[in-house]
């Protein structure tokens, strides 16, 4: 992991589709090494921030910088550090899951995409799957595949949406296991929006709650139970959700 | 669990190797499925053999078309080229927007300009699959060989190449735009060429007013360049220099067009969702 400008910085990142406010007024940070979570329910603008992060989508106002450059400018040097994951968007079904690991391997600029590939293979117990048709994959290959792709130029920033979302609970655990390894071994910055708390208590270091695109409050997930006076992080994300929370019972009272 | 430490180098930032990239997604692509492929030379084929077979009537029953064998395959042959070029950039994007991985694709180094040349490479390799079978069953059903037209067949086949990638550019355009609704649109614009290009017929034979209409793009051109080496075996300049002048300017807006498109699908937010 290069030291230098943090992995995430977002000033005043807003989006707005029309007269829809998708994102507005948003600023977080995430640095070297650090998890962030982003929660909130469907439609709270966790999808529309990290798109303004990847350079797919341009920001209405504010800016995001990663690794020090505006996302918006689609440095290839900077696109070349980071990577993403989403059971949302899919890899050519056509392609087997090595051609389409090489592909991507070849797209990102990976030196050596075989050995590469052998060596992602061998850790996502990837072997048998490599000459297997990419549509033919069950819900819970698709998504080692898919956490392959992601890692195929060993990432400084790593953008996952729901990486673990319609998974039995075997699989997902294998996979927030090998997420911690990764992060653990390469330092490398995660970006996570999920819905599934136990694995935001597990993972990060720190969590951002959203709703309707606006940045409702933060902090680590201890941090935030205790100021809930909630046990998890499920009922402090229920307290927001539905406004329920102990601000809003502080609030309530005459 | 064994931690990867391979991938840690500093990456390649080439984009010939990001172009190579995705000609390689499209050779894995039509390696894997036999459909495409045959897909590639069937209706070239079968409008050779067809036109072929009109071309031999025509011969056996008059003196004065019996020249016109030779016009209407080279015609069809020519057309193909325009027709193919122009699927080969359209449908080789579709191809992105069906799998969805037009958005992810876009979360890696790739340019919007690398991609262009992507479709381009995509499609030269393309026409030729598609096109030597048409060509090699013409000469050996009907003794016509595409290469007499000489030097000028790699200029013709060129220039052509160029507009269809052109048209092939402003469908992609209208992809990124309004997503597949707009699938259609990759199938049959082409055809709406056709009729101004030229192919079987001189530009004279249209309408007065639809002449400058046609002499307005490469392909009436090239068309009418083509009949000049088969009927009076000479290779005229000026329809050359005309049909490469506009095709400059037709590839030209169709590029910035593309480039348009990708950045108001960057505003919208069309990458990322599939493009439906």
């Amino acid at each position: 992991m290069q030291t230098d400008s943090p992995p995430v910085e977002a000033t005043g990142l807003a989006k707005r589709f029309g007269k829809v406010v998708a994102v507005e007024s948003v600023d977080f940070r995430v640095g070297p090494g650090e998890v962030v979570g982003l929660l909130g329910g469907n439609g709270a603008g966790k999808t529309t921030t990290m798109s303004m992060l990847m350079g797919v989508l341009i920001p209405t106002a504010g800016t995001a910088r990663v690794f020090g450059v505006d996302a918006n400018r689609r440095d290839p040097a900077t696109l070349a550090r980071i990577n993403f994951s989403s059971p949302y968007v899919e890899m050519p079904g056509r392609l087997t899951v090595a051609e389409n690991l090489e592909v991507y391997a070849r797209l990102f600029g990976v030196r050596r995409p075989a050995e590469r590939i052998r060596a992602l293979a061998r850790d996502l117990d990837l072997e048998p799957l490599l000459g297997r048709m990419t549509r033919t994959l069950s819900a819970g290959q698709k998504s080692r595949a898919a956490l392959a792709k992601s890692l195929i130029n060993a990432p400084d920033l790593l953008l996952l949406d729901e990486p673990t979302a319609s998974l039995d609970p075997d699989t997902a655990d294998w996979i927030r296991r090998y997420l911690e390894d990764y992060q653990a071994a390469t330092g490398a910055a995660i970006l996570l929006a999920s819905h599934n708390m136990p694995e935001v208590e597990r993972l990060c270091d720190e969590v951002l709650i959203m709703r309707a695109g606006r940045i409702v409050d933060r902090g680590s997930p201890a941090a935030l139970i205790a100021r809930h006076g909630r046990r998890t992080m499920e009922e402090v994300f229920l307290d927001i959700a539905r406004g329920t929370g102990a601000d809003a019972r502080l609030e309530a009272q005459p | 669990m064994r931690l990867v430490e391979s991938g840690r180098e500093a990456p390649s930032l080439s984009a010939a190797r990001r172009i190579g990239a995705l000609a390689l997604r499209h050779y894995y692509l039509f390696r894997g499925s036999w459909t495409r492929v045959v897909e590639l030379f069937y209706w070239p084929l079968m409008q050779i053999l067809l036109w072929g077979f009109i071309s031999q009537f025509f011969q056996q029953h008059s003196s004065l078309i019996a020249q016109a064998g030779g016009l209407l395959m080279a015609g069809v042959l020519l057309w193909d080229v325009m027709f193919r070029g122009q699927l080969g950039v359209s449908v080789s994007l579709l191809e992105e927007l069906w799998s969805r991985n037009l958005g992810q694709m876009f979360v890696s180094p790739l340019r919007p300009v690398e991609l262009a040349a992507a479709l381009m490479v995509v499609s030269l390799a393309r026409t030729f699959v598609g096109l030597l079978p048409a060509a090699l069953a013409a000469w050996l059903f009907y003794a016509f060989a595409i290469t007499d037209m000489g030097p000028g067949l790699i200029a013709f086949f060129f220039l052509l190449l160029a507009f269809s990638w052109a048209i092939g550019l402003a469908v992609c355009a209208l992809l990124l735009r309004n997503g597949l609704g707009a699938e259609n649109l990759a199938w049959v614009t082409v055809f709406g060429i056709a009729p101004i290009s030229a192919v079987y017929y001189p530009v004279t034979t249209l309408p007065d007013w639809l002449q400058p209409v046609a002499l307005a793009l490469p392909s009436a051109h090239v068309f009418e360049g083509m009949r000049a080496v088969m009927l009076e075996g000479r290779f005229d300049w000026g329809h050359f220099a005309w049909a490469a002048g506009l095709d400059v300017v037709a590839f030209g807006a169709a590029l910035a067009l593309f480039l348009w498109a990708y950045e108001t699908a960057r505003r919208d937010g069309r990458l990322l969702s599939g493009g439906e």
